[in-house]
């Protein structure tokens, strides 16, 4: 187990740059977003690239739709979000079936190796089942060097296949997070 | 149940789409999906038969993509309640070509007439402005409704919101096409965007 570091600058973190170079190549406009401080790093970098659009969301259901939207208008688009906001996203989640449409989400993971917060266990220990039972295939990362072809993977089946995809980014890769007075 | 003091439903979006041009328009879960239907069929409108809530989210995805095109997002107050957070996040992204408009009859009318939020406390006009939407207003007569429907293929002055109180009274449902992956081919190929 290794500290989730707060801020990007501080520990910076090669896997995240993996998935902005995978998300650029996969020509992805529109990339909603809830923060989650394991996707600080990748957020920053897609606040940064002229060729995307940042959304930030109240909620992560919005994402979902807003993807559906982004298609409909010929665009791509990747949702970031952490495991407790899958719980947000189920009725919404329809319309990856009922548009079939290439939704790919990317989900950092609570509630798993070593957490210290036990509210984010539920929806942690249901995260993947939710997606399946939602008809979304469910890939994971555990490791800093399988990142790129994980995220390589579903981007891949997502985009071409209109496969809907989300990518279960690990608490172990991301790091448990510490709570200090 | 009806007044002769609000307008009529039918005729609020027929005249907002009456000279749509190019326009997307997207009909939020409910009576406004059957209204655009009545006002004819289109292959640039996207009919919602669920996913309350995200009719906004959807038109602001389409709004981003397809920034010189008009969309507007004919929806009701209990669905647009529903997504009340989107409105904070059009705010944020102020799409120049995005217009909201909300029928709100005060009811939740597909299930029984119940009554919503806005007929009692809540102001949608003044939950927009508040997110960052300057462009809001109520819309009282139907020459206000003309003079919008032309406001609204300026693309350089969205994102705007108008709510409409209208005649609650439940007309004939005016069923548009219900099958999603043929409804957004439609659109997309309407776009110049073949499937994969």
């Amino acid at each position: 187990m290794h500290a989730r570091a707060d801020t990007p600058a501080e520990n910076a973190q090669t896997w995240p740059e993996d998935i902005f170079g995978v998300l650029q190549r996969f020509d992805v406009r529109q990339v909603p977003y809830v923060p989650d401080a394991g996707h600080s790093q990748l957020i920053e970098r897609v606040l940064g690239a002229p060729s995307m659009r940042a959304v930030p969301l109240t909620t992560e259901e919005e994402g979902v739709a807003l993807l559906a939207g982004a298609w409909a208008g010929g665009q791509r688009g990747v949702l970031l979000m952490q495991s407790s906001g899958v719980g947000n996203c189920v009725n919404m989640l329809s319309l990856t079936q009922i548009f079939r449409f290439p939704f790919l989400t990317l989900v950092t993971m609570r509630g798993e190796w070593g957490e210290f917060n036990p509210w984010q266990v539920p929806m942690g220990s249901s995260t993947a089942g939710v997606f399946e039972l939602s008809g979304i295939k469910v890939l994971r990362a555990f490791s800093p060097d399988e990142v790129r072809e994980v995220v390589e993977a579903a981007a891949g089946q997502a985009y071409n296949a209109c496969t809907p995809t989300a990518v279960l980014l690990a608490q172990r890769l991301i790091g448990a997070k510490v709570f200090t007075k | 149940m009806s007044s002769t003091n609000l307008l009529q439903r039918r005729s609020v979006v027929a005249a907002l789409l009456k000279d749509r041009k190019d326009t997307i328009a997207v009909g939020g879960l409910g009576a406004s999906t059957y209204d655009i239907a009545a006002a004819g069929d289109h292959d640039r409108n996207l009919y919602l038969w669920g996913a309350m809530g995200g009719a906004v989210m959807i038109g602001l995805g389409i709004a981003l993509a397809q920034p010189t095109l008009p969309v507007v997002v004919i929806t009701g107050d209990g669905e647009m309640l529903m997504g009340m957070g989107s409105l904070a996040t059009v705010g944020l992204q102020k799409p120049k070509n995005l217009t909201i408009v909300v029928l709100d009859n005060e009811v939740y009318g597909e299930t029984g007439g119940q009554a919503s939020h806005t007929a009692a406390t809540a102001d949608l006009v003044g939950i927009a402005r508040c997110c960052g939407i300057t462009e809001a207003r109520n819309l009282t007569t139907m020459a206000e409704i003309e003079a919008f429907a032309s406001l609204m293929h300026d693309i350089t002055s969205g994102p705007r919101f108008a709510s409409v109180k209208i005649d609650p009274a439940n007309l004939e449902r005016v069923l548009s096409n219900r099958d999603g992956a043929f409804i957004i081919s439609r659109i997309r190929g309407a776009l110049g965007y073949q499937p994969i």
